[in-house]
């Protein structure tokens, strides 16, 4: 049987767009488009892992799953970052000092809820030192189930944080 | 049964003289009244016999269907005779019982964990307050007539711009899953079968 060595066939979309590129030498887009693009191809990332979901988000960090190639970075200061991940659970000591690095944060700023405890309390509920969902701090974009989400499930929570964006596209938030 | 428990049981049998003393399962124990612990604890430091130079927990307990509702009980460890020793002292709730910090610094946050779970006072402590729950925390959590939910808990005020404390108001009842085992299900589900037949 013959292989089939042809090089797949380009979208119609990029066919066009490279016959514009070749005639007129540049290409022209939205800034609305254009934004979102830079947007969500730098989706730096605070660190806040609280309990065991902080070993996940590690490793979606790492060349396994390398939530790099999506451009995005993990940050050690909230000044530095657009996306604050909530990975663990949050107590009620903490909840002072997760509020403090959210509102450091630089707009646009988006949060990722990861695992049950961040989303709702999960296994400590109805604990007397646990917040009953990071939601009840501050506002969330994206919730992650799972006790711990695996490292696909972060990584997918941070897809759709990508198509949030982009659905929603405007420059103001 | 080794020998250099047998040692250090006869050694503090003579010097101490506890309320009970055992060495069930090659693990010295022993019950002393609260007065004593100083004199007990430098002896068991620094006896030849027995050598327990490391601490390795205090911990608490309630039982408050007793008249003195609490235990403290405190594990040592000898490196010298690969030993290791309980103690144990029952008080009340308002007894006071002498801080070891002095004999034991590393004691000072095996106690304060203590008083915050317990309430439990320790006389002559440097620094006797909360180590792990909130600040401002109100009551001691591990007492056995603490409420598990506790009585406050905390949401983010968007008028105000910071954190308030609320008192606590459950969306979802709390449900005891008290399963025996995944085939034959709960407690209340066997009764409930027994019932019927």
């Amino acid at each position: 049987m013959a292989i089939n060595t042809d090089i797949q066939e380009t979208s119609p979309e990029l066919e066009r767009l490279k016959e514009l590129y070749a005639d007129k030498g540049f290409v022209v887009t939205s800034i609305n488009n254009l934004i979102n693009w830079a947007r969500t191809g730098s989706l730096h990332w605070m660190t806040f892992g609280l309990a065991c979901c902080a070993v996940e988000m590690m490793h979606v960090g790492t060349p396994r799953y390398d939530v790099e190639r999506f451009g995005a970075a993990p940050r050690a200061s909230p000044r530095h970052a657009d996306v604050l991940i909530v990975a663990g659970t949050l107590t009620n000591k903490m909840a002072s000092a997760l509020r403090k690095a959210y509102d450091q944060m630089p707009e646009p700023r988006y949060v990722i809820s990861m695992g049950s405890c961040a989303n709702g309390g999960g296994y400590y509920h109805y604990s007397y030192s646990v917040v009953r969902g990071c939601d009840r701090i501050i506002p969330v974009d994206v919730y992650v189930p799972g006790c711990p989400p695996t490292a696909e499930g972060l990584l997918y929570g941070l897809l759709q944080l990508q198509k949030k964006i982009r659905r929603e596209g405007n420059i103001k938030r | 049964m080794s020998k250099s428990i047998e040692v250090a049981k006869e050694a503090i049998k003579k010097n101490c003289n506890p309320i009970e003393i055992s060495d069930d399962f090659n693990q010295l124990q022993i019950t002393i009244s609260a007065d004593k612990i100083l004199d007990v604890v430098d002896f068991i430091k620094n006896h030849e016999a027995c050598e327990f130079r490391q601490i390795t927990d205090i911990a608490g307990v309630d039982f408050p269907d007793r008249p003195k509702r609490f235990e403290v009980i405190y594990h040592f460890l000898s490196f010298r005779h690969n030993n290791r020793l309980r103690i144990k002292i029952t008080i009340s709730e308002d007894e006071i019982i002498p801080s070891i910090t002095s004999i034991f610094p590393a004691a000072n946050w095996f106690e304060r964990e203590a008083f915050d779970m317990y309430g439990i006072q320790f006389k002559d402590h440097p620094d006797l307050r909360r180590i792990l729950t909130d600040y401002g925390f109100e009551g001691h959590p591990l007492r056995k007539d603490f409420p598990l939910t506790g009585n406050v808990e905390i949401r983010y005020d968007e008028i105000d711009k910071k954190i308030i404390h609320e008192p606590v108001n459950l969306q979802q009842d709390f449900r005891s899953f008290d399963i025996q085992s995944p085939w034959e299900g709960t407690n209340y589900l066997k009764e409930e079968k027994k019932n019927n037949e």
